[in-house]
């Protein structure tokens, strides 16, 4: 077990280093001018000069690399190049509202995507019919589309629930819960859709196991035979399905922060990365693919909990 | 945004692949596809066409016609600076389809290659590309994305082309996947054998095989790419002078309060092409499994009505635990219903043991299932009556019914290993009945299951109690079904096969079990078996059955005598041969009993029918 968690840990490290450097490079060996960009076009020579020693700028690239690494690794992500804001304050000021959106929306597919993904396997029929087709079309159409169809029926015209902004948790509970409802919403469409996909094929499979048979012939109750030992036997696969679309939900929240006016990670992704703002696109790749690690590491564990032949060998 | 195909579905789909005869005239067929295909037609040609159907020009502003009404000029109105929407609308086609396309090949030409060689020759390099890939496809793409426009230009192409690169590990995982799983097929083997060199392997053999997953993945890749490109250019990163349907959903964004209907149109292209992409690949797959399950299908064959053979006249009703008459079992196929039991009647009485003997195929256990309401859904059943201890059970409702399952009626399967459920510990699986029927307390359960595992010959019960099923062995696992099955003091124990899986030294064992907790019990038991020597060791009576029908019925000591029945003769002969039951009788019997083998199986092909259902998994 500690083995295990050790691993996963160590190779998530790499994973953060391998993209860090890789993001590091294509930033700094490719491309525009930054300097240029934030002195302005009026500005003379010296002052590009000047700026480009003051960041740093004219040192070899690896130097520049090591200097940005060593004070990552002591937590320093340095600051920005445009705004000179401490790149660790902004992103501790911004990761409350994308984790919110994040997290809100993978509860909201691992319970909806299980619901529909049940219900689909156990009455079969019609119902099964129109899961299997929501689940295409939830796939299919992009999150950032459903977010603008919510954003304006039912934020703008309906009015129900809030297009834009943020409300912190600290200030109102039920402003946090209502500021975020449609952005994790229509973030999770997508990945409710292949998870209530993989929660039915594998419900469908599970029931049709000699020992559910078995489990049925011993009188045990419906609910007991389907939440208990179905559900539990089929819960794996859709685990494993529901971790790959969470690296999504990470991307697709980029999108939809824009469309809910939301100040996030994501939307800090987007100015700094059209800006070259080195610093910044740094900070949040390695924010960003760090939280990926960190859920698929919950969800390793959780996988282990329920498969008992990974958990004991 | 990652494809939901799981490597296992693209396996079977890739082995089922492989007798792929007119896949393209089963898609054809399905409406789904036919639509569409067509719609897909119809966007490609209409921006393939696009100067053709529009004299605007899609760049062209105007501030004057900024946010302008649908007119003879603007067909489709003017967007927040005065660009003609209908022209954005199908160059924006172009941008779209081709970024898609290119992201595509870019997929493939990397994952195809690597794949084929990964999991053709393994070794470093499926080590390696295993790796990156896995690398790959945890990054969250749109981030790299931003990142690649950001230091190489706001270039649509080369952020596609990058995507392509982003989804080539889904490409590579699927086609190596596939590759091992044929790799081991015989005739793979068989052509390596005999000499044939790998590329021609790899093209004769493989190739062929991961061609059709291959196709629906890009089906589905082609959807991804177009929604990961809108979305980059919704948040303006993208070429300012190419039209695209992302960036139109940017302006009218941009608009939403003044012209929110400006979503409209873009949207709907969005959705309908990525939405098409999807059903097409679905529809590609379904048609895939179509040709894969029509090989399985059973023949349709009128089964020849055996004449029955009674030798005594059969018991009073009245004094049987069980009585079945009239049980007729039938599914749904293809051809129409496949009838696999037909008119079964049986009764067994209090402290009596059954033998219900016949071929694999003959409808034992179905009858079996049948008097535990265990048949899946998709089994039409019907009865003249179904008595147990006085009671009709064809009328019981689910609830009901699991007051006799287990209570009552209990039942041990055949194959051990597959009857318990992996995820639960043994001690687990027993209490659950007990505390359930005999409403004890959770350490009287425990007692009690510990009592019963000591009984059945468990050695240390302790230990078997807190295992998981995987710890245990076979012979194991059946004793712990077999205390399963008899922890309520069932009236009546329906066994099907119980020793057919298990080691001969086993089997003697496990039989000895089940004959003395019946005698220890007075149980009714109905064994169903192939074995007559099984019949001999602990049956009383016996009922023969053959394709469906039951063609004799006697006590045991009469029918070793004198069989009447010829299928009965040579049942028996075949036991005494001590040969394999089936394979002299394939040559004698109707050759229909070889469809009805296969019928017993076709639970997957889960069609509903609206005849009387048995109380099943619904």
């Amino acid at each position: 077990m500690i083995v295990f968690l050790v691993r996963r840990i160590a190779a998530g490290l790499v994973l953060v280093l391998v993209i860090a450097t890789t993001t590091f490079a294509l930033m700094g060996l490719t491309g525009s001018d930054p300097v240029r960009q934030i002195v302005g076009q009026t500005a003379t020579q010296q002052q590009v000069t000047a700026k480009s020693a003051e960041l740093g700028l004219d040192q070899p690239f690896v130097v520049r690399y090591g200097h940005w690494l060593a004070d990552a690794v002591h937590g320093n992500l340095g600051s920005s190049w445009f705004s000179g804001e401490s790149v660790t304050t902004s992103l501790e000021n911004k990761l409350p509202v994308t984790l919110s959106i994040v997290l809100a929306a993978l509860l909201l597919s691992a319970v909806l995507s299980t619901v529909l993904g049940v219900a689909a396997a156990v009455r079969r029929g019609a119902l099964d019919q129109v899961v299997q087709l929501l689940a295409v079309l939830g796939f299919a159409v992009p999150s950032f589309l459903v977010a603008l169809v919510f954003a304006v029926v039912i934020g703008v015209d309906l009015g129900w629930l809030p297009a834009t902004g943020y409300v912190p948790l600290a200030d109102s509970a039920g402003g946090w819960l209502k500021s975020i409802t449609l952005p994790a919403l229509s973030l999770s469409v997508g990945a409710i859709a292949a998870t209530a996909q993989q929660v039915r094929g594998s419900m469908v499979d599970v029931l049709r196991a000699d020992y559910v048979r078995t489990l049925r012939s011993r009188g045990i109750s419906e609910r007991s035979l389907l939440f208990r030992h179905a559900l539990r036997n089929a819960a794996p696969a859709a685990l494993t399905v529901l971790a790959l679309q969470f690296i999504g939900l990470v991307g697709g929240a980029v999108v939809v922060e824009k469309v809910f006016g939301l100040n996030g990670i994501g939307s800090e992704a987007t100015s700094a990365g059209s800006q070259g703002d080195t610093p910044v696109v740094m900070g949040v790749v390695v924010v960003m693919v760090a939280l990926v690690v960190v859920v698929n590491i919950l969800m390793d564990l959780a996988y282990g909990w329920l498969n008992p032949k990974v958990r004991v060998g | 945004m990652t494809l939901p195909q799981s490597e296992e579905t693209a396996v079977t789909a890739a082995v089922a692949a492989h007798g792929r005869a007119g896949l393209l005239r089963r898609l054809l067929r399905s409406p789904v596809a036919v639509t569409c295909l067509v719609l897909l037609a119809l966007i490609s040609l209409a921006s393939l066409f696009a100067p053709l159907l529009t004299s605007q020009d899609p760049a062209h502003t105007s501030l004057t016609e900024s946010l302008a009404p649908m007119s003879g000029k603007h067909p489709l109105g003017g967007d927040g600076v005065g660009r003609d929407v209908l022209a954005r609308l199908l160059y924006g086609g172009r941008t779209s389809l081709l970024g898609a396309l290119l992201a595509v090949a870019v997929a493939l030409v990397i994952g195809v290659p690597a794949g084929l060689v990964a999991g053709y020759y393994r070794k470093w390099f499926d080590a390696v590309s295993s790796w990156l890939a896995n690398l790959l496809m945890a990054v969250p793409a749109i981030i790299v994305l931003l990142v690649v426009m950001s230091s190489v230009g706001q270039n649509t192409y080369i952020a596609m082309a990058v995507f392509g690169v982003l989804m080539s590990p889904g490409v590579f995982r699927l086609i190596r996947a596939s590759v091992i799983s044929v790799r081991e097929e015989l005739y793979v083997d068989a052509a390596r054998v005999s000499g044939l060199a790998d590329p021609r392997i790899i093209r004769r053999h493989i190739l062929p095989v991961v061609q059709a997953p291959t196709i629906i993945q890009a089906a589905q890749m082609l959807g991804l790419g177009i929604v990961i490109q809108s979305g980059l250019e919704f948040l303006g990163l993208g070429s300012a002078t190419q039209a695209s349907w992302g960036s139109m959903l940017n302006d009218a964004f941009a608009n939403i309060y003044n012209k929110p209907e400006l979503m409209v149109w873009p949207g709907a292209a969005l959705a309908v092409t990525v939405a098409a992409f999807g059903l097409l690949g679905n529809a590609l797959r379904d048609a895939l499994d179509g040709t894969a399950t029509r090989g399985r299908k059973p023949r349709s064959g009128t089964p020849r009505k055996p004449v029955v053979v009674k030798h005594s006249v059969p018991p009073e009703a009245t004094d049987a635990l069980l009585a079945l008459e009239g049980l007729t079992v039938s599914y749904p196929t293809a051809e129409g219903e496949k009838t696999v039991v037909d008119g079964v009647s049986l009764t067994v009485r209090r402290g009596e043991v059954l033998g219900l003997v016949g071929e694999s195929g003959s409808g034992k256990s179905q009858t079996a299932f049948a008097v535990l309401g265990l048949l899946p859904p998709e089994a039409s059943v019907s009865t003249r009556q179904l008595v147990f201890d006085g009671t009709e059970l064809g009328n019981l409702g689910r609830a009901e019914m699991n007051r006799y399952r287990g209570r009552r009626i209990a039942y041990v399967p055949q194959e051990p290993m597959s009857n318990l459920d992996p995820s639960f510990r043994i001690g687990a699986q027993l209490v659950e009945p007990v505390r359930r029927h005999l409403k004890l307390s959770a350490a009287e359960a425990k007692a009690k299951t510990l009592a019963l595992l000591e009984r059945v010959g468990i050695a240390d019960p302790e230990r078997v109690f807190d295992a998981y099923p995987h710890q245990i062995s076979g012979g194991m696992a059946q004793r712990v079904l077999i205390a399963g099955a008899v922890s309520c003091e069932p009236d009546l124990l329906i066994a099907d096969e119980p020793t057919t899986a298990l080691d001969v030294t086993v089997q003697a064992e496990v039989l000895d079990l089940i004959r003395s907790l019946q005698r220890e019990r007075n149980m009714g038991v109905i064994l169903v078996t192939h074995d007559f020597g099984v019949v001999a060791d602990i049956c009383d009576r016996v009922t023969v059955m053959q394709t469906g029908t039951v063609v004799e019925s006697a006590p045991v000591r009469e029918l070793f005598a004198g069989p009447r029945h010829p299928y009965t003769r040579m049942l028996l002969a075949s036991t005494l041969e001590d040969a394999e039951p089936r394979s002299p009788l394939s040559r004698i019997v109707p050759a229909s009993v070889a469809g009805a083998t296969k019928v017993a199986g076709v639970t997957d092909t889960a069609v509903p029918t609206n005849s009387a259902h048995q109380e099943g998994p619904a």
